[in-house]
C-alpha cells in the first residue's frame, strides 16, 4: 500500500530529516514509528500526505509514485488520506460537527448523507453529545477526538497520525489507540508516530524506529534493516 | 444540478454573512467602490444632460436667410410662403428691409450717418426655422438647399457653434470611458487588497482545507463571493449616491432653466445606466477577488 523507494529528504537549512529510507507497508497494517524527537517521524508521515516532497527516491502509494502528484492532483490524493496532527488543526469559528463535515462538504455529498456519516464518526470518538459544541469548550483530548472522527469520516484507505495521544492521559492514549485498531479490522493502512513506548509495545503491533534520519529497526523485519543502510 | 445550485447558495450565504460580521470595515469597503463607481457615473448624468439641452438648442437654430438687393418685398413674401410649407421648415419670418434700417439706426448710433445714404442697402431676410426634429446632418442640408435658391444672398446659420459644443461633449465623454477605466483599475486594487487581507487572515483555515483535500476552486469558492457581494453593494451604493446628488441638484437646475423660459429638468441614470453600473460594480469585484486569489491562495502550504 506505502512504499518508501530509497527516499532522502534534506531541508533548505541542510538537514537531513530521513536517509535512503526503504519501506513498505501492506493495505490493512498498523504500524507504529517511533524515535527520538527529530528522528524523521513527521517528517515521513508529511511524506505520504504530500506536505513535504522527497529530495531523493520516490514514495508509492496504493502502487502509484506520488511524484507525478500535482497541484491539480493534490487535492483527490488527499481525499483518500487521512490526517491527525499532534495540534488537532480544527477550525475554531465552526462547531464541532462542522469540523469534522469538512471532508465530506468538500466532495459536495448531499447535506442529509453528510449528517449520517458526521454522526456515525463522532459516536465512534464518543462525542456525539458535543456535535454542537466549539473546539475551544473542548478539552485537549476531546479535541484530538474530534480530529480523529473528521480523519475517517470519508473513509479513507489511509490514516496518519502524528503523535495522536501526545498530551493525553494513559487511559485517552489507550482509548484512541483501541479505535486506530478498530479501523486497522475494517481493512484502513494507519501509520501512527508515537514516542509512547510503553504503550506500543503494550499494544504488540509492526513498529518501525528511527534514528537520525535512518531506519534502524523494523519488527516486521528484524534482519533486514541492514540492507538499507548500505548506500 | 439542484445540489450544485444548493451549494453555491450556501457559500454565497457564508460569505455574506462572515462580511456582515465585521460591519464597519465592510461598509468602508463598500463606500470606497461605491464613491469610484459613483464618480463616473454622475460625470455621464451630466454630459447627457448636457446633450439634451444642447439638442434643445439645435432645435430652435433659425437660418438668417439674406436674399439677393433685387428682391422686392412682394417677392421675399412669396418665396416666405413657399418654404413655410416645405416639411421640414416650421415658420418663415419676414423682415422687411426699411424696418431693418430703422432698428438698425435706433440702435446702433449710426442714425445720422444712415441718413446720408441715398437708398437702403439692406436687403430682405427670411428667417428660417426648421421643424425642432431636424438632425444635425438635415439642417446642414437644408441650409446648402436655401443657399442654392436665386434669390438667396448669404444664408447664415448663427449657432453652428452648438455643434462644436456637442462635439466637445463627445471628446468630454470619451474622457470620461478612460477616466472609468482607470478608476476601475484602481477599483481592481482595492478589492484585490481587501481579499488578500481576508485570504491572510484565513491562512489557518485555507491550510487545513488543503489538508483535508479541498480543490482550489472550493477554496476559493467564498472568496470569489465576497468579490461579489462587495462589487454588487459598491454599484448599489454608486446608484443611490448619483441618485442624491441628482436630487439635489434637480431644483437649482428647473430654477435655473425656468430663469430661461424652459421648463427642462434634470435626467438621472436611466435603467440600462443603472444595470451597467451595477455590473461594472459585480465584475470588478469578482475580477478583483479572482486576481486576489490566483495570485495569493497558490503561496499557502500547510506547514
Amino acid at each position: 500500500m506505502i512504499r518508501f523507494d530509497n527516499v532522502s529528504k534534506r531541508y533548505p537549512g541542510g538537514h537531513e530529516a530521513l536517509s535512503n529510507l526503504m519501506l513498505d507497508i501492506d493495505s490493512g497494517e498498523l504500524v507504529f514509528v517511533t524515535g527520538h524527537s527529530g528522528a524523521g517521524k513527521s517528517t515521513l508521515l508529511r511524506l505520504i500526505g504530500l506536505i513535504e516532497r522527497p529530495t531523493r527516491g520516490q514514495v508509492l502509494v496504493d502502487k502509484r509514485s506520488t511524484r507525478g502528484i500535482g497541484r491539480r492532483g493534490l487535492a483527490a490524493y488527499r481525499r483518500d488520506i487521512g490526517m491527525v496532527f499532534q495540534d488537532h488543526k480544527l477550525l475554531f469559528d465552526r462547531t464541532v460537527f462542522d469540523n469534522v463535515a469538512l471532508p465530506l462538504v468538500i466532495t459536495g455529498m448531499r447535506p442529509r448523507d453528510i449528517g449520517k456519516r458526521v454522526r456515525a464518526a463522532l459516536d465512534q470518538v464518543d462525542l456525539l453529545a458535543k456535535e454542537k459544541q466549539r473546539p475551544e469548550t473542548l478539552s485537549s483530548g476531546e479535541q484530538q477526538r474530534v480530529g480523529i472522527a473528521r480523519a475517517i469520516v470519508a473513509r479513507p484507505k489511509i490514516v496518519i497520525a502524528d503523535e495522536p495521544t501526545g498530551n493525553l492521559d494513559p487511559e485517552l492514549s489507550r482509548g484512541i489507540m483501541t479505535l486506530f485498531e478498530r479501523f486497522r479490522d475494517i481493512g484502513v493502512t494507519l501509520l501512527i508516530a508515537s514516542h509512547d513506548m510503553s504503550l506500543i509495545t503494550e499494544m504488540g503491533h509492526r513498529r518501525i524506529t528511527l534514528d537520525h534520519g535512518r531506519l534502524t529497526a523494523d519488527s516486521a523485519n528484524p534482519s533486514g534493516q541492514q540492507a538499507f543502510e548500505i548506500d | 444540478m439542484q445540489a450544485w445550485i444548493g451549494r453555491h447558495a450556501q457559500t454565497a450565504l457564508a460569505s455574506l454573512g462572515k462580511l456582515a460580521e465585521s460591519p464597519l470595515a465592510t461598509v468602508l469597503t463598500v463606500l470606497v467602490i461605491g464613491v469610484t463607481l459613483a464618480l463616473p457615473g454622475a460625470l455621464q448624468v451630466l454630459v447627457k444632460n448636457a446633450l439634451t439641452v444642447s439638442g434643445g438648442w439645435q432645435g430652435a437654430t433659425d437660418f438668417s436667410m439674406y436674399l439677393q438687393p433685387d428682391i422686392d418685398r412682394d417677392a421675399a413674401d412669396q418665396l416666405g410662403r413657399l418654404l413655410a410649407s416645405r416639411a421640414d421648415i416650421e415658420q418663415v419670418t419676414l423682415v422687411d428691409a426699411d424696418e431693418a434700417l430703422e432698428a438698425f439706426a435706433a440702435n446702433s448710433g449710426f442714425g445720422a450717418a444712415l441718413d446720408a445714404l441715398d437708398n437702403n442697402p439692406l436687403p430682405h431676410a427670411l428667417v428660417v426655422r426648421p421643424i425642432a426634429s431636424l438632425s444635425l446632418e438635415a439642417s446642414a442640408l437644408l441650409k446648402q438647399e436655401l443657399e442654392n435658391l436665386p434669390e438667396a444672398d448669404i444664408v447664415q446659420l448663427d449657432t453652428e457653434w452648438v455643434s462644436r459644443f456637442q462635439a466637445m461633449l463627445q471628446l468630454v465623454r470619451r474622457g470620461i470611458l478612460l477616466a472609468a477605466g482607470m478608476l476601475g483599475l484602481a477599483l481592481l486594487v482595492v478589492i484585490g487588497n481587501t481579499i488578500r487581507l481576508d485570504i491572510q487572515n484565513r491562512r489557518d483555515e485555507i491550510e487545513i482545507m488543503q489538508l483535508v483535500g479541498a480543490s482550489d476552486g472550493f477554496i476559493r469558492r467564498p472568496f470569489l463571493y465576497t468579490g461579489f457581494w462587495y462589487g454588487l453593494a459598491g454599484g448599489l451604493a454608486a446608484v443611490v449616491l448619483v441618485a442624491v446628488a441628482t436630487a439635489l441638484l434637480s431644483g437649482p437646475v428647473s430654477a435655473l432653466a425656468g430663469l430661461y423660459g424652459g421648463t427642462w429638468r434634470l435626467a438621472g441614470l436611466d435603467l440600462r445606466e443603472t444595470a451597467v453600473l451595477v455590473a461594472v460594480g459585480v465584475g470588478l469585484g469578482l475580477a478583483g477577488s479572482w486576481l486576489a486569489t490566483a495570485r495569493h491562495m497558490r503561496r499557502i502550504e500547510p506547514k
